[in-house]
Order: C-alpha cells, then sequence, then structure tokens
C-alpha cells in the first residue's frame, strides 16, 4: 500500500472508532453532559486529561519550538508539567468535594456573588477561545499536508466530527473519546521517537537516547555534538538558550499557574466521585503527559541534527524528497544567497518574514521567495518549527505506515482538546449564565438543549476562525495562559486556603490581575509590536511570562480589599469547612 | 480566624478541633511539598542550573537534565507521596472519603 493509503485509513479509522464511542454514550441529563455523571474511574479519567490537555502545540509544535531553542525550552516542558503539581495538591481534590459542574459555579458560590460569577464566565470564555483557534488551524495543517484537502474543508470535517461527540455526547462522550484519543496518539508519538532515537544512539529509548553518545563513531554525547555542531555554525550552544533568567524563571511560572487555572482541565476533576479519587486522578494524568513531555526534549534535539545533517550544504538539487514536499506546502523555503547551488544553514532570518512565493522556479528549481532580502547573514533556508515532528518521519526515513500513525496522532491531539475546550464553552453559558444568573427557571431539559446549542455555536465560531485565522491568533497565545494565571487561579486559591477573603476582595484581585495582563500582552502583541523588545519589558519580563506578575497583583489588591471590607457570611466558612474535609 | 462562635453545639466544636487538626498537617505537608516542587524546577532547572551544568548525568548536563527531565520525574512522585500521606493522615482523624 503506499502511504497516502495508509493515511487515509489510519486517519479514517480513528475518525470512525471516535463516532462510534460517540454513539454509545449519549448524554441523557445535565449532569452526563457536564461532568459524564461523576462516576469516571480515576485512572481513565487521568488519560483523558492527559489528551484533552495536550494540543496540537503540544504534540506537533513544541518538539519543534525545543530544536530551535534547545534550553530555552525547558520552560515549556517544566511550565507544562508542573502545574499538575498545583492541581493535585492545591485544586482538584477540594473543587471535587465543592461538587459542581463549572469553576464559575465555584467562583459564584464561594464569593456569594452574581457578578464574580460573570467575571469568572468572561475569564473562562476568553482564554477557551484564544485556545482553540490554534487547534482548529492544527487540524487544518494536518490534513492539508497528509491528505491533500484544503485546509479549509479539512477544518469543516474537524469540525463535523468534533460536533458529533461534543455535542451529542457531552462530557461523557468526550470523556471515552479522549482515552481513545490519548493512545492514538501517544502510540503515534512515541513510535518515531524509538526508531529515530535508535537511529542516532543506538538507545530506542528517547529518555536516554539523549543522554547517551551518537552512533557516528565521534564518542561525542548527543548535546555536546549539538553543541559543536551549532557552534560551528555560529548559534549559540544548545544547552545554553538565551532568554535572560528572570525571563525564563517567570515564563516557567505563568505556564504553571496558568496550567492550574484552566478551566478545562479543571473540569476534568469534577467528573471522579471522590475528593480523593481527583488527586489520584491528577497523578495519573502527569503520568501520561510525562511520557511524552519527557520524550518532547529527545526528539527535538534528534529532529536538528538530522535536519542539519540532511539539508546543510547539500546541492538542492539532491535535496531529499521531505523538504520538497514541506516546500510544496509554503513551509520550508530556500534562496540561493551565495548562487552555489547548495542549500546553507545558518543563524539569522533568511529573508524578512514569512515566505511569499513567486510563481517561477529559480536556478536550481526552487520556488522563488519574494520576500525583502535579508543580507546581514549567511542563512538560506526558512522552515517553520511545526514541521519537526510531522516531518520528522520522513527525515528519518521511516516507513508509511508511521507517518500515517503520526497523522492520525497530530489529529487526536487537536480534536480532543478542541472538545474539551467546546464544552467548558458551552457549559459555562448554560449553567452560568443561563441557569444561573438570567434564567434559574429553565427546566432539565431546556439547560440540556441549551448546552448543546451553545456547542453547536462555539463550534461555528471555531470554525470560522480556523478557516479566517485573524493575524492575532499565534500572538496571543500568551493570553489564555496568562489570563488563567492572574485571574482564575488566586480566586480558586484564596476561595479553599483563606477564609477571610471575600466577594470584594475576590473580584477586586480577579478584575486587577485580568486587565493589567490584557493590557501587558495587548500592549506589546497587538497595538505596538515593534517595542517588543527586552529593554522595553517590565523588568526584563516578556509577555509571556507576565502573568505571574498579574497573579501577585491579583493576590495583593484581592488581601488589601478583603482587609478593609466586611468579612463573608459566616454560612461561607461553613463551605470552606465542607470543602477541605473529604468526607461527607 | 476562629470559626466556632460561642453558641456552636459542644459535638460540632468536638468535629471542629479534629479537623482543625487535620488542615493544619495537611498544611505542613503542602508546604514542604511545594517547597520540594519549586527547588527541583524553577531552583535546580533555572536558578542553580549554571552551577549544576559542572556536574552530568550521562551525557546530562545535570542543570540541563532538570529542567529537561528530572523536574518532571520529581513532580510525579510529589503526587504520589502526596497521595500516600494524605490517605494517611485521613485516616488518622477519621475524615477519609
Amino acid at each position: 500500500m503506499t502511504t497516502q493509503t495508509l493515511i487515509y485509513l489510519f486517519v479514517g479509522l480513528s475518525f470512525a472508532l471516535y463516532i462510534g464511542i460517540a454513539i454509545a454514550s449519549r448524554a441523557g441529563s445535565t449532569k452526563e453532559f457536564y461532568v459524564a455523571g461523576g462516576g469516571v474511574n480515576p485512572v481513565v479519567n487521568g488519560m483523558a486529561t492527559a489528551a484533552d490537555w495536550m494540543s496540537a502545540a503540544s504534540f506537533i509544535s513544541m518538539a519543534g519550538i525545543i530544536a530551535f531553542s534547545g534550553y530555552d525550552g525547558s520552560v515549556y516542558l517544566m511550565g507544562w508539567t508542573g502545574g499538575y503539581v498545583m492541581l493535585a495538591l492545591l485544586l482538584a481534590p477540594y473543587l471535587k468535594k465543592f461538587g459542581q459542574y463549572t469553576v464559575p459555579d465555584f467562583i459564584g458560590t464561594r464569593y456569594y456573588s452574581k457578578a464574580a460569577r460573570v467575571v469568572a464566565v468572561i475569564c473562562l470564555i476568553f482564554i477557551s477561545f484564544t485556545y482553540i483557534a490554534g487547534q482548529m488551524r492544527g487540524v487544518g495543517i494536518v490534513f492539508s499536508r497528509f491528505l491533500d484537502v484544503p485546509i479549509n474543508l479539512g477544518v469543516i470535517i474537524g469540525m463535523g466530527i468534533v460536533f458529533i461527540y461534543a455535542v451529542l455526547g457531552g462530557m461523557k462522550g468526550i470523556t471515552y473519546t479522549q482515552v481513545a484519543q490519548y493512545c492514538v496518539l501517544i502510540f503515534a508519538y512515541m513510535v518515531p521517537a524509538f526508531f529515530i532515537s535508535f537511529l542516532i544512539t543506538g538507545n530506542p529509548v528517547p529518555q536516554l537516547g539523549l543522554g547517551s553518545t551518537v552512533n557516528d563513531g565521534s564518542g561525542l554525547y548527543v548535546l555536546q555534538k549539538l553543541d559543536l555542531v551549532l557552534q560551528d555554525m555560529g548559534f549559540g550552544a544548545y544547552t545554553d538558550g538565551s532568554k535572560s533568567m528572570i525571563d525564563v524563571f517567570c515564563i516557567t511560572a505563568a505556564l504553571m499557574v496558568g496550567t492550574a487555572g484552566l478551566p478545562h482541565v479543571i473540569v476534568r476533576f469534577f467528573t471522579v466521585p471522590k475528593a480523593s479519587d481527583a488527586r489520584k486522578s491528577a497523578g495519573w494524568a502527569l503520568v501520561f503527559i510525562a511520557l511524552l513531555y519527557t520524550t518532547a526534549p529527545a526528539v527535538g534535539a534528534f529532529a536538528r541534527l538530522n535536519f542539519i545533517d540532511s539539508v546543510n550544504n547539500v546541492e538542492y538539487a539532491h535535496a531529499p524528497e521531505w523538504f520538497k514536499n514541506w516546500e510544496s506546502n509554503d513551509l520550508i523555503a530556500w534562496r540561493d544567497k551565495n548562487g552555489d547551488g547548495k542549500m546553507q544553514l545558518g543563524k539569522g532570518d533568511p529573508f524578512e518574514g514569512a515566505p511569499e512565493f513567486a510563481a517561477d522556479t529559480g536556478a536550481s528549481g526552487e520556488r522563488v521567495v519574494a520576500n525583502a532580502a535579508a543580507d546581514d547573514n549567511a542563512n538560506e533556508v526558512y522552515v517553520d518549527r511545526d514541521i519537526m515532528v510531522l516531518a520528522n518521519p520522513e527525515i528519518a526515513n521511516l516507513p508509511g505506515w508511521v507517518i500515517a500513525l503520526v497523522a492520525a496522532g497530530g489529529l487526536a491531539a487537536a480534536l480532543s482538546t478542541a472538545a474539551g475546550l467546546l464544552l467548558v464553552i458551552s457549559s459555562s453559558i448554560s449553567h452560568d449564565l443561563l441557569k444561573s444568573t438570567f434564567r434559574p427557571q429553565i427546566t432539565e431539559k431546556g439547560e440540556l438543549l441549551a448546552a448543546r446549542i451553545a456547542a453547536t455555536a462555539a463550534i461555528v465560531v471555531a470554525g470560522y476562525l480556523g478557516i479566517y485565522p485573524p493575524g492575532w491568533v499565534a500572538q496571543v497565545v500568551a493570553f489564555a495562559f496568562g489570563l488563567a494565571a492572574a485571574s482564575l487561579f488566586p480566586a480558586i486559591f484564596m476561595g479553599i486556603f483563606s477564609k477571610r477573603m471575600n466577594r470584594e476582595g475576590a473580584i477586586a484581585g480577579m478584575v486587577t490581575g485580568l486587565s493589567f495582563t490584557f493590557l501587558y500582552i495587548g500592549w506589546f502583541k497587538l497595538w505596538s509590536p515593534e517595542s517588543n523588545v527586552a529593554a522595553n519589558w517590565l523588568f526584563g519580563i516578556s509577555p509571556e511570562g507576565i502573568g505571574v506578575i498579574g497573579m501577585l497583583l491579583n493576590f495583593a489588591v484581592a488581601i488589601a480589599v478583603a482587609r478593609f471590607t466586611s468579612a463573608p457570611p459566616k454560612e461561607i466558612g461553613w463551605l470552606v469547612d465542607k470543602i477541605r474535609v473529604p468526607r461527607g | 480566624m476562629s470559626e466556632t462562635s460561642l453558641d456552636t453545639p459542644d459535638k460540632d466544636a468536638e468535629t471542629s478541633v479534629t479537623e482543625k487538626a487535620y488542615w493544619s498537617q495537611n498544611i505542613r505537608l503542602l508546604c514542604t511539598l511545594m517547597s520540594i516542587w519549586f527547588l527541583v524546577s524553577f531552583g535546580a532547572g533555572i536558578l542553580f542550573r549554571d552551577f549544576l551544568d559542572q556536574f552530568a548525568i550521562g551525557g546530562y548536563p545535570l542543570g540541563f537534565w532538570f529542567a529537561q527531565q528530572g523536574a518532571i520525574y520529581f513532580f510525579i512522585l510529589l503526587i504520589i507521596i502526596y497521595n500516600v500521606r494524605m490517605k494517611r493522615i485521613e485516616r488518622q482523624y477519621d475524615l477519609d472519603d
């Protein structure tokens, strides 16, 4: 069978599986729709959480980012796993014990205020939509490269699949499809990783391979060789990185706290039966996530070595086939600056911006790039970092079925996260805005219908964002984590650990954290991108890491305001007492 | 921040004492584990990375290893320890679920 047939087969089979599961687990009540009935086994929920959490960014982009930034990539590895310790120890068991359906539920009840609930809903919707647009784009990329389907059609097919299991099955359908999606995506990630690790180091376990010697007889360790090769080419050492320490610190912290404050992750822990199951489940989730997260740095390093080996100083006429494949997808480009017909890699941009191709071909048969020149460096090759994981099997000459597996895995990662996000958006509208705030008389049936309509609307909006990605989408992913860290996390944390925290304090804190972070990121990313350099940053902290300062401001303002306003009513004290104890 | 007001019946006050003792043990455990959480990630992986990089685990400089591998293994360990210890504390105070 050709690779193309295999890809259709794998993707088709995985989709059939998701739809089958969705039909088998339709939701019949709001409890099933919001929290899968509340009886999910902690290990199963851990697996579903892992798929929910690991998005197109984790699966497709992360290893590529690490490949090109070396040590700096650590912020994602630590940041996107350390949050689970906070979830397991500080939030999940207590929120489970509280026993409601959504994150705004907790904030609205604990702070005895509809205003607080609505502020939480606004944070939640903003965070979730920022996040979901990226997932839909991921679906489009995979479709267009692997299935030869136009990006837009790919997005629409993706929307259709998510529609079936999110709208029919709610959290119940999502939970069990996410389990299947985890299996697909982890298998798809690990298989090529084993192959490549074995190829480069002779050790098939990537986590060990990255610490081993290269298989080329030089006796050098992988990381040593990378450092040497990169320094030879004028880059900094792989194990060094270029971000300042304070920035690395703050970005890591913002990602960790942001993870712990992301609503679509938190609600997964509402689906287990008991409080102790919630922390157990967070542990399992981290185990399943760590499998991919400890493999990613190895994949990144191997991919970088492989890429340099097979491209640097190679004549374009003899360029490997994957190079030309991805070039025809606009994600790789080459401009022969010195006219020697060979591709030279180096530091700096080969030309300005992302490639815009002219219709004609150059002397060696390459696609001509129309961009403005950047002649201050000798780098001739543009490569979109997102392709490193997707192209890895081709770069390493792996068999066709591995390539097909990666395509199915990328789709699983994007679809599972999109579904989780759609669910929290729809439940915040049907449950928090309608049932709890504006239409309390709505019936159970009416609420369930509203949830399904809201999910449908959210899918349409997400699909629209995927088909017409506004320029700002890629620029503002920092928003999701920064805002979660600066708004939701402190309110939830203090709601559990401080009985004195009151309505006034929590709202003032959330509004302060949210607006400060929003304005800081907005200024440097949207309104004044030309000033986005370290010299202009507050304390040298980039927009990606500023959520930490927003969080500190939130805490400070909340505590100060609470001190000068009246203590919460007695019932709230009892509520907190009840949340803190697992029994009952 | 005493919640037990004078008019609560004795039985509730008793429960509250148990619950308070349980909660302060929980907080102590949390402080210990969160300190380790901070040390293995922000400490070993970021603040003291340059110092630790003079040592190595196989081909990994030690600080780099913490940042890209070790911290994650420690995170898992921390959650396991918390699960085990909390179960024991909850049983001890007869508050488990």
